[in-house]
Protein backbone atom coordinates (compact mmCIF):
# COMPACT_ATOMS: atom_id res chain seq x y z
CA UNK A 1 0.00 0.00 0.00
CA UNK A 2 1.47 3.30 -0.75
CA UNK A 3 1.40 5.83 1.64
CA UNK A 4 -1.74 8.44 2.21
CA UNK A 5 -0.99 11.66 0.00
CA UNK A 6 -0.36 14.69 2.21
CA UNK A 7 -0.90 17.90 0.90
CA UNK A 8 1.16 20.79 3.12
CA UNK A 9 -0.72 24.15 2.68
CA UNK A 10 2.61 26.17 1.72
CA UNK A 11 3.31 23.29 -1.29
CA UNK A 12 3.35 24.50 -5.02
CA UNK A 13 4.21 22.12 -7.92
CA UNK A 14 5.50 22.92 -11.23
CA UNK A 15 2.98 23.34 -14.41
CA UNK A 16 4.47 22.47 -18.08
CA UNK A 17 2.08 24.60 -20.52
CA UNK A 18 3.70 23.66 -23.93
CA UNK A 19 6.08 22.84 -25.62
CA UNK A 20 3.00 21.43 -27.60
CA UNK A 21 -0.09 22.94 -26.14
CA UNK A 22 -3.24 24.66 -27.84
CA UNK A 23 -3.25 27.98 -25.25
CA UNK A 24 0.37 28.74 -26.89
CA UNK A 25 -0.28 29.24 -30.76
CA UNK A 26 2.83 27.49 -31.08
CA UNK A 27 6.02 25.65 -29.66
CA UNK A 28 6.52 28.22 -26.49
CA UNK A 29 6.73 26.39 -23.14
CA UNK A 30 5.77 28.54 -19.73
CA UNK A 31 7.51 26.47 -16.94
CA UNK A 32 4.76 27.70 -14.26
CA UNK A 33 5.14 27.08 -10.78
CA UNK A 34 1.41 27.01 -9.26
CA UNK A 35 -0.22 27.44 -5.48
CA UNK A 36 -3.20 25.68 -6.93
CA UNK A 37 -4.72 28.07 -9.51
CA UNK A 38 -2.60 30.84 -8.91
CA UNK A 39 1.01 31.60 -10.70
CA UNK A 40 3.83 31.77 -7.95
CA UNK A 41 6.41 32.17 -10.81
CA UNK A 42 6.61 31.48 -14.19
CA UNK A 43 10.04 30.83 -16.70
CA UNK A 44 9.49 31.37 -20.31
CA UNK A 45 11.59 29.10 -22.18
CA UNK A 46 12.15 29.74 -26.08
CA UNK A 47 13.87 28.78 -28.99
CA UNK A 48 11.69 25.53 -29.82
CA UNK A 49 11.50 26.81 -33.35
CA UNK A 50 15.23 29.02 -34.09
CA UNK A 51 16.25 28.72 -37.23
CA UNK A 52 19.32 31.35 -37.16
CA UNK A 53 17.78 33.15 -39.28
CA UNK A 54 21.19 36.05 -38.44
CA UNK A 55 23.62 33.51 -39.96
CA UNK A 56 21.52 32.56 -43.17
CA UNK A 57 21.81 36.30 -43.02
CA UNK A 58 25.67 36.40 -43.32
CA UNK A 59 25.59 33.36 -45.71
CA UNK A 60 23.36 34.55 -48.02
CA UNK A 61 23.95 37.44 -50.71
CA UNK A 62 21.02 40.31 -49.90
CA UNK A 63 18.79 39.10 -52.63
CA UNK A 64 18.98 35.87 -51.45
CA UNK A 65 17.95 36.63 -48.00
CA UNK A 66 14.65 38.57 -49.10
CA UNK A 67 12.81 35.43 -48.57
CA UNK A 68 13.74 34.64 -44.97
CA UNK A 69 12.07 37.82 -44.03
CA UNK A 70 8.69 36.42 -45.08
CA UNK A 71 9.02 33.28 -43.05
CA UNK A 72 9.92 34.89 -40.10
CA UNK A 73 6.34 36.01 -38.85
CA UNK A 74 3.72 33.88 -41.17
CA UNK A 75 0.82 35.97 -40.26
CA UNK A 76 2.57 39.48 -41.23
CA UNK A 77 4.99 38.79 -43.40
CA UNK A 78 4.87 41.74 -45.81
CA UNK A 79 5.35 43.83 -42.92
CA UNK A 80 9.35 42.11 -42.21
CA UNK A 81 10.30 41.94 -45.77
CA UNK A 82 8.99 45.85 -46.20
CA UNK A 83 11.30 46.58 -42.90
CA UNK A 84 14.29 44.53 -44.71
CA UNK A 85 14.07 46.44 -48.47
CA UNK A 86 13.57 49.69 -46.87
CA UNK A 87 16.57 49.08 -45.04
CA UNK A 88 18.54 47.71 -48.13
CA UNK A 89 17.44 50.74 -50.21
CA UNK A 90 18.57 53.20 -47.49
CA UNK A 91 22.19 52.12 -47.35
CA UNK A 92 22.58 51.55 -51.06
CA UNK A 93 20.84 54.43 -52.04
CA UNK A 94 18.26 53.11 -54.11
CA UNK A 95 15.41 55.15 -55.27
CA UNK A 96 11.75 53.38 -55.41
CA UNK A 97 9.41 54.46 -57.48
CA UNK A 98 6.64 56.21 -55.89
CA UNK A 99 3.76 53.27 -57.07
CA UNK A 100 5.64 50.73 -55.64
CA UNK A 101 5.81 52.50 -52.30
CA UNK A 102 1.54 52.70 -52.74
CA UNK A 103 1.15 49.08 -53.21
CA UNK A 104 3.99 48.23 -50.32
CA UNK A 105 1.82 50.30 -47.82
CA UNK A 106 -1.31 48.47 -49.38
CA UNK A 107 -0.42 45.25 -49.27
CA UNK A 108 1.33 45.62 -45.73
CA UNK A 109 -1.91 47.15 -44.29
CA UNK A 110 -4.02 43.85 -46.30
CA UNK A 111 -1.62 41.83 -44.60
CA UNK A 112 -2.17 44.10 -40.94
CA UNK A 113 -5.51 43.38 -41.52
CA UNK A 114 -5.30 39.60 -42.01
CA UNK A 115 -2.69 39.06 -39.28
CA UNK A 116 -5.25 41.15 -36.42
CA UNK A 117 -8.19 39.13 -38.15
CA UNK A 118 -6.17 35.95 -37.58
CA UNK A 119 -5.23 36.97 -34.04
CA UNK A 120 -9.00 38.16 -32.90
CA UNK A 121 -10.71 34.77 -33.84
CA UNK A 122 -7.98 32.67 -32.05
CA UNK A 123 -7.86 35.10 -29.20
CA UNK A 124 -11.50 34.78 -28.42
CA UNK A 125 -11.16 31.29 -29.09
CA UNK A 126 -8.90 30.90 -26.05
CA UNK A 127 -11.40 32.45 -24.26
CA UNK A 128 -14.03 29.62 -25.25
CA UNK A 129 -15.75 31.39 -28.32
CA UNK A 130 -15.77 29.30 -31.17
CA UNK A 131 -17.52 31.26 -33.85
CA UNK A 132 -15.95 34.16 -34.14
CA UNK A 133 -13.08 32.28 -35.67
CA UNK A 134 -15.27 31.15 -38.66
CA UNK A 135 -15.98 34.90 -39.12
CA UNK A 136 -12.80 36.60 -38.81
CA UNK A 137 -11.28 33.85 -41.33
CA UNK A 138 -13.75 34.36 -43.84
CA UNK A 139 -12.91 37.52 -44.23
CA UNK A 140 -9.05 37.19 -44.11
CA UNK A 141 -9.04 34.21 -46.81
CA UNK A 142 -10.76 37.68 -48.98
CA UNK A 143 -7.58 39.26 -48.26
CA UNK A 144 -5.54 36.08 -48.72
CA UNK A 145 -7.21 35.93 -52.12
CA UNK A 146 -5.90 39.28 -53.35
CA UNK A 147 -2.56 38.95 -52.47
CA UNK A 148 -1.76 35.60 -53.56
CA UNK A 149 -3.07 36.87 -57.16
CA UNK A 150 -0.47 39.85 -57.11
CA UNK A 151 2.42 37.88 -55.01
CA UNK A 152 1.98 34.82 -56.00
CA UNK A 153 1.83 32.95 -52.43
CA UNK A 154 -0.87 33.05 -49.67
CA UNK A 155 1.16 33.14 -46.72
CA UNK A 156 4.90 33.76 -46.73
CA UNK A 157 4.99 36.57 -49.52
CA UNK A 158 7.89 37.31 -51.08
CA UNK A 159 6.61 40.32 -52.97
CA UNK A 160 8.91 43.21 -51.99
CA UNK A 161 12.24 43.99 -53.97
CA UNK A 162 15.08 45.86 -53.61
CA UNK A 163 13.54 49.38 -55.25
CA UNK A 164 10.22 48.10 -55.88
CA UNK A 165 7.91 45.08 -56.15
CA UNK A 166 8.03 41.43 -57.93
CA UNK A 167 4.63 42.23 -59.86
CA UNK A 168 2.43 45.46 -60.35
CA UNK A 169 -1.21 45.09 -59.48
CA UNK A 170 -4.13 44.51 -62.02
CA UNK A 171 -7.24 46.11 -62.38
CA UNK A 172 -8.93 43.24 -60.58
CA UNK A 173 -6.92 43.93 -57.14
CA UNK A 174 -7.98 47.04 -57.23
CA UNK A 175 -11.48 46.14 -57.67
CA UNK A 176 -10.74 43.78 -54.68
CA UNK A 177 -9.53 46.10 -52.58
CA UNK A 178 -12.36 48.42 -52.99
CA UNK A 179 -15.08 45.61 -52.43
CA UNK A 180 -13.34 44.54 -49.66
CA UNK A 181 -13.21 48.23 -47.39
CA UNK A 182 -17.01 48.19 -46.83
CA UNK A 183 -17.45 44.35 -46.79
CA UNK A 184 -14.45 44.36 -43.66
CA UNK A 185 -16.28 47.88 -41.95
CA UNK A 186 -19.85 45.62 -42.06
CA UNK A 187 -17.57 42.92 -40.46
CA UNK A 188 -16.29 45.12 -38.09
CA UNK A 189 -19.76 45.90 -36.70
CA UNK A 190 -20.41 42.49 -36.63
CA UNK A 191 -17.75 42.01 -34.45
CA UNK A 192 -18.13 44.57 -31.92
CA UNK A 193 -21.87 43.47 -31.33
CA UNK A 194 -20.85 39.91 -31.26
CA UNK A 195 -17.56 40.23 -29.17
CA UNK A 196 -16.87 43.69 -27.70
CA UNK A 197 -19.67 43.86 -25.84
CA UNK A 198 -20.61 40.44 -24.49
CA UNK A 199 -20.60 40.13 -20.82
CA UNK A 200 -17.93 36.87 -20.34
CA UNK A 201 -15.48 38.55 -22.81
CA UNK A 202 -15.18 41.44 -21.07
CA UNK A 203 -15.36 39.65 -17.37
CA UNK A 204 -12.56 37.64 -18.37
CA UNK A 205 -10.10 41.00 -20.14
CA UNK A 206 -11.03 43.99 -17.92
CA UNK A 207 -8.68 44.95 -15.43
CA UNK A 208 -6.84 42.01 -16.14
CA UNK A 209 -2.73 41.55 -16.18
CA UNK A 210 -2.35 45.59 -16.12
CA UNK A 211 1.08 46.65 -17.97
CA UNK A 212 2.46 50.08 -16.83
CA UNK A 213 4.06 52.26 -18.66
CA UNK A 214 7.36 51.92 -16.63
CA UNK A 215 7.17 47.93 -17.13
CA UNK A 216 6.54 48.59 -20.99
CA UNK A 217 9.98 50.50 -21.19
CA UNK A 218 11.43 48.45 -19.20
CA UNK A 219 11.29 45.67 -21.48
CA UNK A 220 11.19 47.91 -25.10
CA UNK A 221 7.68 46.32 -25.84
CA UNK A 222 5.64 48.03 -28.93
CA UNK A 223 2.78 47.51 -30.75
CA UNK A 224 -0.64 47.24 -29.33
CA UNK A 225 0.80 45.73 -26.02
CA UNK A 226 2.62 49.74 -25.51
CA UNK A 227 -0.74 51.37 -26.83
CA UNK A 228 -3.10 49.52 -25.33
CA UNK A 229 -1.12 50.96 -22.08
CA UNK A 230 -1.41 54.71 -23.01
CA UNK A 231 1.99 54.88 -24.62
CA UNK A 232 1.43 56.50 -28.11
CA UNK A 233 4.01 54.69 -30.13
CA UNK A 234 3.48 53.55 -33.64
CA UNK A 235 6.65 53.80 -35.91
CA UNK A 236 4.44 54.73 -39.12
CA UNK A 237 4.26 57.87 -37.30
CA UNK A 238 6.96 58.53 -34.48
CA UNK A 239 9.68 57.61 -37.68
CA UNK A 240 7.92 58.09 -40.94
CA UNK A 241 8.91 55.60 -43.52
CA UNK A 242 7.23 54.75 -46.70
CA UNK A 243 4.32 56.95 -48.26
CA UNK A 244 2.54 56.41 -44.30
CA UNK A 245 3.33 60.37 -43.98
CA UNK A 246 1.05 61.33 -46.85
CA UNK A 247 -1.54 59.36 -45.13
CA UNK A 248 -4.32 60.81 -42.96
CA UNK A 249 -4.78 57.96 -40.47
CA UNK A 250 -4.84 57.88 -36.28
CA UNK A 251 -3.13 55.40 -33.77
CA UNK A 252 -5.28 54.11 -31.67
CA UNK A 253 -4.41 54.14 -27.72
CA UNK A 254 -6.64 53.04 -24.81
CA UNK A 255 -5.61 54.25 -21.59
CA UNK A 256 -6.67 51.13 -19.43
CA UNK A 257 -3.13 48.78 -19.39
CA UNK A 258 -5.72 45.69 -19.21
CA UNK A 259 -5.81 42.82 -21.67
CA UNK A 260 -9.44 44.48 -22.84
CA UNK A 261 -7.20 47.62 -23.98
CA UNK A 262 -4.69 45.26 -26.28
CA UNK A 263 -7.82 43.90 -28.01
CA UNK A 264 -9.40 47.10 -28.11
CA UNK A 265 -6.05 48.59 -29.99
CA UNK A 266 -6.00 46.03 -32.49
CA UNK A 267 -9.79 46.20 -33.44
CA UNK A 268 -9.22 50.19 -33.64
CA UNK A 269 -6.32 49.53 -36.12
CA UNK A 270 -8.33 47.19 -38.37
CA UNK A 271 -10.94 50.11 -39.19
CA UNK A 272 -7.56 52.47 -39.74
CA UNK A 273 -5.47 50.17 -41.67
CA UNK A 274 -9.11 50.67 -44.26
CA UNK A 275 -8.51 54.47 -43.83
CA UNK A 276 -4.88 53.87 -45.54
CA UNK A 277 -6.00 51.23 -47.52
CA UNK A 278 -8.28 53.73 -49.34
CA UNK A 279 -6.35 56.44 -49.60
CA UNK A 280 -3.49 54.66 -51.27
CA UNK A 281 -6.13 53.39 -53.84
CA UNK A 282 -7.33 56.50 -54.22
CA UNK A 283 -3.70 58.50 -54.66
CA UNK A 284 -2.53 55.41 -56.31
CA UNK A 285 -0.12 56.85 -58.72
CA UNK A 286 1.18 55.12 -62.05
CA UNK A 287 4.38 54.58 -63.45
CA UNK A 288 6.82 52.11 -63.51
CA UNK A 289 7.22 49.71 -60.21
CA UNK A 290 11.10 48.73 -60.32
CA UNK A 291 13.60 51.51 -61.22
CA UNK A 292 14.68 51.68 -64.70
CA UNK A 293 18.31 50.54 -64.41
CA UNK A 294 19.27 47.41 -62.19
CA UNK A 295 22.33 48.47 -59.83
CA UNK A 296 24.17 45.67 -58.17
CA UNK A 297 23.68 46.17 -54.73
CA UNK A 298 27.22 48.05 -53.06
CA UNK A 299 27.07 49.23 -49.20
CA UNK A 300 29.75 51.40 -48.29
CA UNK A 301 30.92 49.75 -44.51
CA UNK A 302 28.97 50.73 -41.59
CA UNK A 303 26.01 50.05 -39.41
CA UNK A 304 22.63 50.72 -40.99
CA UNK A 305 19.43 50.35 -38.87
CA UNK A 306 15.96 50.46 -39.67
CA UNK A 307 12.56 50.14 -38.10
CA UNK A 308 9.23 49.44 -39.50
CA UNK A 309 5.74 48.85 -37.88
CA UNK A 310 4.60 45.44 -38.34
CA UNK A 311 1.58 44.05 -37.38
CA UNK A 312 3.00 42.70 -33.88
CA UNK A 313 4.93 45.97 -33.22
CA UNK A 314 8.09 47.61 -33.72
CA UNK A 315 10.32 45.28 -36.15
CA UNK A 316 14.06 46.53 -36.13
CA UNK A 317 16.74 45.27 -38.47
CA UNK A 318 20.31 45.87 -37.90
CA UNK A 319 22.92 45.67 -40.71
CA UNK A 320 26.68 45.81 -40.27
CA UNK A 321 28.37 46.54 -43.80
CA UNK A 322 31.72 45.97 -44.56
CA UNK A 323 31.58 46.28 -48.46
CA UNK A 324 31.04 42.74 -49.02
CA UNK A 325 28.53 40.96 -51.20
CA UNK A 326 26.68 39.83 -48.20
CA UNK A 327 26.57 41.12 -44.75
CA UNK A 328 28.88 41.39 -42.15
CA UNK A 329 25.91 40.86 -39.72
CA UNK A 330 22.42 41.34 -39.98
CA UNK A 331 20.72 41.39 -36.29
CA UNK A 332 16.78 40.96 -36.38
CA UNK A 333 14.83 42.71 -33.51
CA UNK A 334 11.40 40.93 -33.38
CA UNK A 335 8.69 42.89 -31.35
CA UNK A 336 6.88 39.61 -30.06
CA UNK A 337 10.31 38.76 -28.22
CA UNK A 338 10.65 41.94 -26.02
CA UNK A 339 6.73 41.79 -25.53
CA UNK A 340 6.81 37.72 -24.29
CA UNK A 341 9.51 38.96 -22.33
CA UNK A 342 7.32 40.92 -19.84
CA UNK A 343 5.39 38.45 -19.27
CA UNK A 344 7.42 36.23 -16.31
CA UNK A 345 7.11 39.52 -14.50
CA UNK A 346 3.34 40.54 -15.18
CA UNK A 347 2.18 37.01 -14.53
CA UNK A 348 2.93 36.70 -11.24
CA UNK A 349 -0.27 35.82 -8.88
CA UNK A 350 -2.09 35.56 -11.33
CA UNK A 351 -4.93 32.92 -12.23
CA UNK A 352 -3.56 30.57 -14.68
CA UNK A 353 -6.60 30.94 -16.91
CA UNK A 354 -6.68 34.53 -16.79
CA UNK A 355 -2.83 34.53 -17.68
CA UNK A 356 -4.09 32.55 -20.37
CA UNK A 357 -5.71 35.23 -21.78
CA UNK A 358 -3.40 37.78 -21.40
CA UNK A 359 -1.22 35.48 -23.28
CA UNK A 360 -3.70 36.06 -26.25
CA UNK A 361 -3.41 39.49 -25.58
CA UNK A 362 0.11 40.18 -26.15
CA UNK A 363 -0.44 38.20 -30.09
CA UNK A 364 2.42 35.92 -30.40
CA UNK A 365 3.84 34.45 -33.32
CA UNK A 366 6.76 32.19 -32.28
CA UNK A 367 8.70 31.58 -35.27
CA UNK A 368 8.79 35.16 -35.44
CA UNK A 369 10.50 35.34 -31.68
CA UNK A 370 12.74 32.17 -32.16
CA UNK A 371 13.73 33.42 -35.78
CA UNK B 1 15.56 68.69 -28.14
CA UNK B 2 16.59 65.07 -26.51
CA UNK B 3 19.39 64.74 -29.01
CA UNK B 4 21.23 67.38 -27.62
CA UNK B 5 20.07 66.26 -24.08
CA UNK B 6 21.43 62.82 -24.87
CA UNK B 7 24.50 64.44 -26.50
CA UNK B 8 25.93 66.13 -23.48
CA UNK B 9 25.16 63.64 -21.23
CA UNK B 10 26.52 60.75 -23.10
CA UNK B 11 29.64 63.27 -23.62
CA UNK B 12 30.74 63.41 -19.49
CA UNK B 13 31.56 60.18 -20.05
CA UNK B 14 34.35 60.96 -22.30
CA UNK B 15 36.34 64.15 -20.29
CA UNK B 16 38.97 64.48 -22.87
CA UNK B 17 37.08 64.83 -25.89
CA UNK B 18 34.48 67.41 -23.98
CA UNK B 19 36.39 70.66 -25.58
CA UNK B 20 36.48 69.06 -29.25
CA UNK B 21 32.37 68.63 -29.34
CA UNK B 22 31.06 71.00 -31.91
CA UNK B 23 33.73 68.96 -34.14
CA UNK B 24 31.62 66.81 -37.12
CA UNK B 25 32.97 63.41 -37.27
CA UNK B 26 36.20 63.03 -39.13
CA UNK B 27 34.80 59.76 -40.98
CA UNK B 28 33.25 57.50 -43.64
CA UNK B 29 31.69 58.82 -47.00
CA UNK B 30 33.49 60.71 -49.68
CA UNK B 31 37.15 58.79 -48.26
CA UNK B 32 35.76 55.31 -49.04
CA UNK B 33 38.50 55.06 -52.04
CA UNK B 34 41.20 54.43 -49.34
CA UNK B 35 41.31 50.80 -48.67
CA UNK B 36 44.23 50.78 -46.09
CA UNK B 37 44.25 49.17 -43.14
CA UNK B 38 41.87 52.28 -40.85
CA UNK B 39 43.60 52.57 -37.01
CA UNK B 40 40.78 51.21 -34.74
CA UNK B 41 38.04 54.00 -33.38
CA UNK B 42 38.96 55.53 -29.92
CA UNK B 43 35.73 55.76 -27.61
CA UNK B 44 33.81 58.72 -27.55
CA UNK B 45 30.77 60.07 -29.08
CA UNK B 46 30.06 60.57 -33.05
CA UNK B 47 26.59 62.46 -34.69
CA UNK B 48 25.36 59.98 -37.30
CA UNK B 49 23.65 60.79 -39.99
CA UNK B 50 20.37 59.74 -39.32
CA UNK B 51 18.86 59.65 -43.18
CA UNK B 52 21.82 57.16 -43.97
CA UNK B 53 22.34 54.98 -41.25
CA UNK B 54 19.01 55.29 -39.54
CA UNK B 55 20.17 56.43 -36.01
CA UNK B 56 21.27 59.66 -34.71
CA UNK B 57 23.80 59.10 -31.73
CA UNK B 58 27.05 56.39 -31.83
CA UNK B 59 28.99 55.94 -28.01
CA UNK B 60 31.24 53.93 -28.08
CA UNK B 61 32.08 53.21 -24.25
CA UNK B 62 34.68 51.08 -22.47
CA UNK B 63 33.12 47.82 -20.78
CA UNK B 64 33.32 50.04 -17.62
CA UNK B 65 31.46 52.70 -18.69
CA UNK B 66 29.03 50.48 -20.08
CA UNK B 67 26.06 50.95 -16.71
CA UNK B 68 27.04 54.92 -16.64
CA UNK B 69 25.97 55.49 -20.33
CA UNK B 70 22.77 52.87 -20.00
CA UNK B 71 21.77 54.48 -16.81
CA UNK B 72 21.46 57.44 -18.37
CA UNK B 73 19.99 57.05 -21.34
CA UNK B 74 17.33 55.07 -18.68
CA UNK B 75 16.98 58.22 -16.83
CA UNK B 76 16.25 59.70 -20.27
CA UNK B 77 13.09 57.77 -20.90
CA UNK B 78 14.45 55.78 -23.56
CA UNK B 79 13.62 52.11 -23.83
CA UNK B 80 16.39 49.10 -25.22
CA UNK B 81 15.28 47.75 -28.34
CA UNK B 82 17.67 45.49 -29.05
CA UNK B 83 21.24 43.63 -27.49
CA UNK B 84 23.71 42.20 -30.21
CA UNK B 85 27.28 41.61 -30.99
CA UNK B 86 29.29 41.88 -33.82
CA UNK B 87 32.75 39.79 -34.44
CA UNK B 88 35.41 41.63 -35.67
CA UNK B 89 37.63 38.60 -35.94
CA UNK B 90 40.82 40.15 -37.62
CA UNK B 91 41.00 42.38 -34.43
CA UNK B 92 40.52 39.93 -32.62
CA UNK B 93 37.54 41.68 -30.55
CA UNK B 94 33.86 41.56 -30.05
CA UNK B 95 31.66 44.38 -30.15
CA UNK B 96 28.56 44.25 -28.24
CA UNK B 97 25.71 46.69 -29.71
CA UNK B 98 23.15 47.99 -27.54
CA UNK B 99 19.94 50.14 -29.61
CA UNK B 100 17.96 52.65 -27.73
CA UNK B 101 14.95 54.61 -29.21
CA UNK B 102 11.67 56.46 -27.61
CA UNK B 103 8.40 56.21 -27.60
CA UNK B 104 7.71 60.34 -28.06
CA UNK B 105 7.55 62.11 -31.01
CA UNK B 106 10.87 63.61 -30.14
CA UNK B 107 13.15 60.84 -32.01
CA UNK B 108 16.06 59.96 -31.12
CA UNK B 109 18.19 56.92 -31.58
CA UNK B 110 21.11 56.01 -29.69
CA UNK B 111 23.38 53.30 -30.20
CA UNK B 112 26.17 51.98 -27.42
CA UNK B 113 28.81 49.80 -28.17
CA UNK B 114 31.52 49.04 -26.38
CA UNK B 115 34.56 46.12 -27.52
CA UNK B 116 35.87 43.27 -26.14
CA UNK B 117 39.05 41.01 -26.44
CA UNK B 118 37.56 37.91 -28.67
CA UNK B 119 39.92 35.60 -25.57
CA UNK B 120 37.99 36.44 -22.64
CA UNK B 121 34.58 38.21 -23.64
CA UNK B 122 32.81 39.64 -20.85
CA UNK B 123 30.76 42.84 -19.86
CA UNK B 124 28.71 44.32 -17.54
CA UNK B 125 24.87 43.37 -17.31
CA UNK B 126 22.19 45.62 -17.91
CA UNK B 127 20.01 43.44 -16.32
CA UNK B 128 19.92 45.41 -13.21
CA UNK B 129 18.43 48.76 -15.01
CA UNK B 130 16.72 47.10 -17.48
CA UNK B 131 14.81 44.40 -16.98
CA UNK B 132 14.39 43.37 -20.32
CA UNK B 133 17.78 43.22 -21.26
CA UNK B 134 17.88 39.80 -19.79
CA UNK B 135 16.60 37.89 -23.04
CA UNK B 136 19.06 39.79 -25.05
CA UNK B 137 22.20 39.24 -23.05
CA UNK B 138 21.36 35.28 -23.24
CA UNK B 139 20.92 35.52 -26.59
CA UNK B 140 24.07 37.29 -27.15
CA UNK B 141 25.67 35.32 -25.03
CA UNK B 142 24.00 31.81 -26.85
CA UNK B 143 25.20 33.57 -30.68
CA UNK B 144 29.02 34.86 -29.53
CA UNK B 145 29.77 33.49 -25.78
CA UNK B 146 30.04 36.48 -24.31
CA UNK B 147 29.92 36.92 -20.78
CA UNK B 148 27.06 38.97 -19.00
CA UNK B 149 28.87 39.32 -15.78
CA UNK B 150 26.39 39.64 -12.85
CA UNK B 151 23.47 38.11 -15.04
CA UNK B 152 20.78 36.44 -12.85
CA UNK B 153 20.06 33.23 -15.24
CA UNK B 154 23.00 33.14 -18.27
CA UNK B 155 21.79 30.17 -19.65
CA UNK B 156 20.98 28.87 -23.45
CA UNK B 157 17.74 30.74 -24.77
CA UNK B 158 17.27 30.33 -28.50
CA UNK B 159 19.93 27.25 -28.46
CA UNK B 160 19.73 23.51 -26.87
CA UNK B 161 20.09 23.95 -22.94
CA UNK B 162 23.49 21.75 -23.92
CA UNK B 163 24.99 23.94 -26.64
CA UNK B 164 28.66 24.36 -26.01
CA UNK B 165 28.70 26.41 -29.27
CA UNK B 166 28.32 29.88 -30.62
CA UNK B 167 26.79 29.78 -34.29
CA UNK B 168 27.48 33.73 -34.87
CA UNK B 169 31.08 33.93 -34.46
CA UNK B 170 33.38 33.96 -37.52
CA UNK B 171 34.91 30.78 -37.26
CA UNK B 172 31.98 29.12 -36.25
CA UNK B 173 31.91 25.57 -38.42
CA UNK B 174 28.84 23.53 -38.31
Amino acid sequence: MSAPIRIRPDETFTLNVGPQHPATHGVLRVKMEMDGEYIVNAETVIGYIHRMHEKMGELKTYPQFLMNLSRMDYLGALGYSHGHVLLIEKAAGIEVPERAEYIRAITVELNRIASHLFWFGAFVMDLGGFSPLMYALQDREYILDMLEAVTGSRLTYSYYRFGGLYNDVDDDFIAAARRFIPRMRTSMKKYHKLVTGNIIFKKRLEGIAPLSPEIIRKYGATGAVARGSGINFDVRKNEPYSVYPEFDFDIPVFHECDSLARYKVRMAEIEQSLRIIEQGLDKLPGGPIMPEKKKPIKIAPGDYYQAVETARGSFGIRLVSDGGKTPYRLKLRSPTYSNMHLFDESCRGMLIMDALAFMGSLDLVIPEIDR
Amino acid sequence: MIVEKTKRALLNLFPQSDSSLPSAPPEEEGTAKTPKKEPPRPNGLIIRDYSVHGYHLDAQVAPAQLTDAVTILDEAGFFVESITGVDWIKEGQIEVIYDFSRYDFDLCRVVIRTRVPRDKAAVPTITGIYAGANWHERETHDFFGITFEGHPHLIPLLLPEDADFHPLLKDFKA
